[in-house]
């Protein structure tokens, strides 16, 4: 077949971007993870694996994103179970928007209104001052659990939205069914519903597990001393001690971690990535 | 259970209140946040000591109101080019990637596919350092062999641009591609059978028929460029984005600026995000 030129000019500048901008410098950070000053060596992976500072965070991070999307699961299927099944159909597109708007908004806006809520001068301590029901301020900002909460805020649309398309495809008179012959309502969700469900969960579960654990901003404004991410160990070897070798060695480990994750995912579920995308 | 089934009333109650409470737990921390960016206080927190719109007008010296606020402004005008920048080159390699994945078959398509989805599945950290090593290792590279001294390959205002293009362009790309799959071909055929170019068929059929999702596609290109933080950290240079001016700013101690700031922010995005869903709805109607 004799190409026609306007294919060469819809090739061209695809071509360069995913060329130039995605697969050379990942090589990039390949390479350079594996150098030491002017020599090739596998230092920096052994820094990672010897100090414990960096592996347990690393650990850490990745344990508190499992639990960060198994409760952002947990709290958006009554919501989209809600949406879809109980609502007017008149009141559920006016729930859909309002459910999305806040998620345009900056992150950075969203975590900030969370400071003034939480913090040891925030809103929700002088309410309870008013009310007499402490003593004294707490400081309820800079711990894991606040932090955990804050991820589960930020990401909680990437798992609403799929849950919300896959529970308006399944048919009504499944539940009717399974009801009209005598099953209870946790035999309905546990046979019908979460089977159902099952892909949209997947696609849920990827791209939050994927956002928490490259998030910067929520951990290091509400996390505390002791929560460190890995992403600021990452942001600590490039600005702070400018050791970018060390920073491509970990910034590596994360990307692996998380296709890894996606991988299994899709692999598990029988999904490909053409699919969750859209 | 559901809508069409018998249900308890304490179960239809326990529902609303967990929905009630959700609807809290999301707006909460917004309405907050805009409503003491118009408290007579120093600090962003209660109790209420009046009304006021000195975070917005006041000229100082003790209150500057954002529209004073040079640096604000400026860091502002910076992300509103950025955005700029970006959603217009994204729109136009992301058209080209919709033509190239949907319109063509070629050799190592489903290779370059899987490329382009790549982004979803990069960490915004990961994507800005890969992004900073790879223009750095570029910079050193001209510079030894040429000679040559190029400002885009220091973290610069070109750079943030490149990042952000770097990832919005598969948004942009699976919007479009989605919109074109719809595509009744036989308007195409129709018009090539009466004589014209494969050139003025596009330009004067597909594209017509594509607007309402590029247009789309680029205000959610503007938002997402706008807002961006993790791939943006890494890659500014003298010029620093809104979000990061914002983020040093609240790391360092908030005055309610940050609130008069983060209102401007909350509605303008609502306005651009609530016309974007009407003209969706409009063309699904």
């Amino acid at each position: 077949m004799k190409r026609s030129g306007l294919f060469w000019i819809f090739l061209a500048p695809v071509l360069i971007w995913l060329f130039l901008l995605i697969v050379l410098p990942h090589l990039d950070l390949l390479i350079l993870s594996f150098r030491v000053g002017k020599s090739w060596s596998l230092g920096n992976y052994a820094t990672f694996f010897t100090e414990p500072i960096y592996w347990l965070t690393f650990v850490r991070t990745a344990l508190y994103s499992v639990i960060t999307t198994l409760l952002t699961l947990v709290v958006s299927l009554p919501v989209a179970f809600y949406i879809t099944k109980l609502s007017r159909p008149g009141v559920r597109g006016f729930l859909m928007v309002l459910l999305l708007l806040p998620f345009w908004v900056s992150e950075l806006v969203r975590v900030y209104g969370w400071m003034i809520l939480l913090r040891e001068s925030g809103v929700i301590n002088y309410f309870l001052l008013q009310l007499g029901l402490v003593e004294r301020p707490i400081e309820m900002l800079y711990n894991d659990a606040t932090m955990i909460m804050g991820l589960v805020y930020t990401s909680m649309l990437f798992m609403v939205v799929p849950l919300v398309s896959v529970m308006e495809s399944l048919d009504d008179s499944l539940v009717e069914a399974a009801y009209d012959l005598g099953a209870s309502k946790i035999c309905i969700w546990r046979t019908i519903i979460i089977p159902h469900c099952k892909p949209g969960i997947t696609s849920g579960s990827i791209v939050v597990f994927m956002l928490v654990l490259g998030n910067y901003l929520t951990p290091n404004l509400m996390g505390g001393k002791n929560s460190l991410w890995f992403t600021e160990q990452i942001y600590n070897q490039f600005i702070a001690s400018f050791n970018w070798n060390q920073g491509a060695a970990f910034g590596f480990l994360l990307l692996a971690l998380s296709s890894g994750i996606i991988w299994v995912g899709l692999r598990l579920s029988g999904q490909r990535l053409g699919e969750v995308a859209s | 259970m559901i809508r069409s089934l018998p249900r308890s009333s304490a179960y239809d109650r326990a529902f609303v209140v967990f929905i009630l409470l959700y609807f809290v737990f999301l707006f909460a921390p917004l309405l907050v946040t805009c409503v003491l960016a118009f408290n007579n206080s120093d600090f962003p927190s209660l109790p209420w000591r009046g009304f006021t719109l000195d975070w917005f007008f006041s000229d100082g010296p003790k209150r500057v109101g954002i529209f004073e606020d040079a640096d604000n402004l400026r860091a502002i005008w910076v992300s509103f080019k950025t955005a700029l920048w970006v959603s217009a080159s994204c729109v136009v390699v992301g058209v080209c990637a919709a033509f190239l994945f949907e319109q063509e078959n070629f050799k190592g398509k489903n290779f370059l596919y899987f490329l382009m989805l790549a982004p979803l599945v990069i960490p915004g950290v990961i994507l800005g350092i890969s992004i900073l090593l790879g223009a750095t290792t570029a910079g050193i590279y001209f510079e030894d062999h040429w000679n040559l001294d190029i400002e885009l390959f220091r973290p610069s205002f070109w750079l943030v641009v490149v990042g952000q293009f770097s990832f919005i362009t598969t948004f942009v790309t699976l919007v479009v591609s989605a919109k074109l799959r719809k595509f009744d071909h036989s308007l195409e055929e129709a018009a090539l059978n009466l004589g014209a170019t494969r050139l003025e068929v596009i330009w004067h059929i597909t594209l017509r028929y594509l607007r309402s999702s590029i247009i789309g596609a680029g205000a959610v290109a503007f938002l997402m460029s706008f807002e961006n933080f993790n791939t943006t950290l890494f890659l500014v240079g003298s010029q620093s984005t809104l979000p990061i001016n914002l983020y040093l700013q609240v790391r360092d101690g908030s005055t309610p600026v940050i609130n008069a700031i983060s209102l401007l922010l909350i509605v303008g995005t609502s306005v651009l995000a609530l016309t974007n869903l009407y003209f969706d709805r409009k063309e699904a109607s």
